[in-house]
C-alpha cells in the first residue's frame, strides 16, 4: 500500500501545531517589545543570594527612576517576590495579568502567588510518568510570565533563573534579543566552578556576559573593626578573568541590610545593567 | 496532523474533539466524500505531552487566555487570581448568566473560574444570546472545544 506524504495532502492542518508553538513566541516578542533590556540572573549552584541581587538590583534601578520588573523564574523555590514586599493575587485583564507591585514599583510576577505557604510546586493531572514533560511545564510556565503579563514600558526587565543552566536555554530561546546575563558567585572555589558551568552555557546559547558579582564576599567584624572574609577563594575576580567581563562588585555580608536598602553596589550594578554607565558612580 | 481517507485518497475534516476527564484525549475526523468517520484515541502520556506544551489538538477557536497554562496546571491557591475583566459600566451590555448556570460555574476551580467566565461571556456576546444557561453552556463546550469546562 502506499499513499500520501503530509506534505504531499495540500490542505491545511486544522491542529497546526507548530503555528500554535510559533503563536506563542510571537506573544512572548510583542510583549517584550515595550521592554528595553531583559536581563537573566543566573548563579551555578543554589544559596548564593542570587535572588538577593536580583531585588537589591531592581529596587536600585527603580530608585533611579527606572521602571523595573522581575520574573521570578526559579518557579520551585520562589523567593523574590517576599523579599521584595510583593504579593498576590494577580489581577487579570483583558491585556494580560498585571504584576504585582513590590518595594520601590518594582513589577513582580512569581510562582510564589501561586502556591499555597510552604507547598511545593505540583502540576495537575495525570501524575504518571510526570518526569518526562515537567521540563516542558515549567519552560510553558516561564513563557507565560514572559508574554501574558501586562508589564508595560520597562527600562529593565530581571529574570532570576534557577540555579544551574537549565533556565538558560528556555530563555534564550523564547527571548532571542536578551540582552545579556548577571552572573552571581559566592568567593568560594566550589561556586566559581559551579558558576563557571552557567557562564560556558550562557555563551554557547550566544548571550552576552553582562558581569559577575561576587556575593557574601565578606563581612565588617565590629570587635575588631576590619573586613574578614567569609569564604576561602577569589571566586569573582577569576570568574571575570577567565571570561573576560566585569566583576561588577564585591558585596559584603551586611546582617542589618535588606534587598532594598541603598548601597553604592547595588547603584552600580543597576546602572551596568541599564546601560548607564555614567551613573555607575552615582 | 492530517488524516487522509484512503478510499478517497481525501482529506478527512475535523469534527470534534473531547477531552473525558480520564487524561485522554479523542477527536473525530470526517472524509469529506464518502462521509467516512474514525477517531484518533490518545493515551494520557500523548495528551500530557501535546498538553505541556500549551497547544491544542484540533486547533484554537479562541484567543488563549492569560496565563491560561498555569491558572490549568499549576496545582495552587484558590485566590491567586483575581478577575478584573468586567470594566465598569458593561454589565448592561453583558450577558446576564441564569442561577442554573451560575450554580454550574461555581463547581469550576476558583483559579481558572474567571477565564471559563470570560469564555462563555464572548461566547454569548459574539452571538447575540442575553442569557447564559446550562444548555447555551453546553453548545459552548461543543462548538469551542471546552471539554472539562
Amino acid at each position: 500500500m502506499s499513499f500520501r506524504t503530509y506534505f504531499d495532502v495540500p490542505g491545511a492542518d486544522r491542529s497546526g501545531l507548530g503555528d500554535q508553538v510559533a503563536a506563542q513566541r510571537e506573544r512572548v516578542a510583542r510583549r517584550l517589545a515595550s521592554v528595553a533590556r531583559v536581563v537573566a540572573v543566573v548563579s551555578g549552584k543554589g544559596g548564593v543570594g542570587k535572588s538577593y541581587v536580583s531585588a537589591a538590583v531592581a529596587a536600585a534601578a527603580a530608585r533611579h527612576d527606572a521602571a523595573v520588573g522581575v520574573v521570578d523564574a526559579d518557579l520551585k523555590s520562589p523567593t523574590v517576590a517576599r523579599m521584595l514586599g510583593a504579593a498576590g493575587p494577580l489581577a487579570v485583564t483583558d491585556d494580560g495579568v498585571v504584576p504585582a507591585s513590590g518595594a520601590e514599583g518594582v513589577r513582580v510576577v512569581s510562582s510564589d502567588f501561586l502556591l499555597a505557604d510552604g507547598r511545593p510546586l505540583a502540576w495537575r493531572e495525570p501524575e504518571g510518568d510526570r518526569f518526562v514533560w515537567r521540563g516542558a511545564l515549567e519552560a510553558a510556565a516561564l513563557r507565560e510570565f514572559l508574554g501574558d503579563v501586562a508589564w508595560g514600558k520597562l527600562d529593565l526587565l530581571l529574570v532570576d533563573l534557577p540555579p544551574g543552566a537549565d533556565g538558560v536555554s528556555d530563555l534564550a530561546a523564547l527571548v532571542p534579543l536578551l540582552s545579556g546575563a548577571l552572573a552571581v558567585t559566592l568567593p568560594s572555589d566550589e561556586s566559581g566552578r559551579s558558576v563557571a558551568r552557567t557562564m560556558h552555557a550562557l555563551r554557547d546559547a550566544g548571550i552576552p556576559l553582562l558581569g559577575v558579582v561576587e556575593n557574601m564576599s565578606g563581612y565588617h567584624c565590629d570587635a575588631c573593626r576590619e573586613d574578614r572574609p567569609l569564604f576561602a577563594g577569589n571566586a569573582g575576580e577569576t570568574l571575570a578573568d577567565a571570561f573576560r567581563v566585569r566583576l561588577l562588585a564585591r558585596v559584603p555580608f551586611d546582617r542589618a541590610a535588606s534587598p532594598t536598602t541603598p548601597s553604592d553596589a547595588w547603584d552600580l550594578i543597576a546602572a551596568a545593567l541599564l546601560g548607564r554607565p555614567g551613573e555607575e558612580a552615582s | 496532523m492530517k488524516f487522509l481517507c484512503l478510499t478517497c485518497d481525501e482529506q478527512m475534516q475535523f469534527r470534534e474533539r473531547q477531552e473525558p476527564g480520564d487524561g485522554t484525549f479523542a477527536a473525530s475526523f470526517t472524509c469529506p466524500s464518502c462521509g467516512h468517520e474514525v477517531a484518533m484515541l490518545a493515551n494520557p502520556v500523548e495528551t500530557q505531552l501535546v498538553g505541556a506544551l500549551g497547544v491544542k489538538i484540533g486547533g484554537r477557536e479562541l484567543d488563549e487566555q492569560p496565563m491560561e497554562f498555569v491558572r490549568r496546571n499549576v496545582v495552587g491557591r484558590d485566590d491567586a487570581f483575581a478577575d478584573a475583566t468586567e470594566p465598569p459600566g458593561a454589565s448592561g451590555r453583558r450577558p446576564a448568566w441564569s442561577e442554573a448556570a451560575e450554580e454550574r460555574l461555581a463547581r469550576v476551580p476558583n483559579f481558572v473560574r474567571g477565564m471559563v467566565k470570560k469564555i462563555y461571556g464572548e461566547y454569548a456576546l459574539e452571538r447575540g444570546i442575553a442569557e447564559i444557561t446550562p444548555e447555551v453552556m453546553d453548545r459552548a463546550r461543543t462548538e469551542l472545544g471546552l471539554e472539562g469546562m
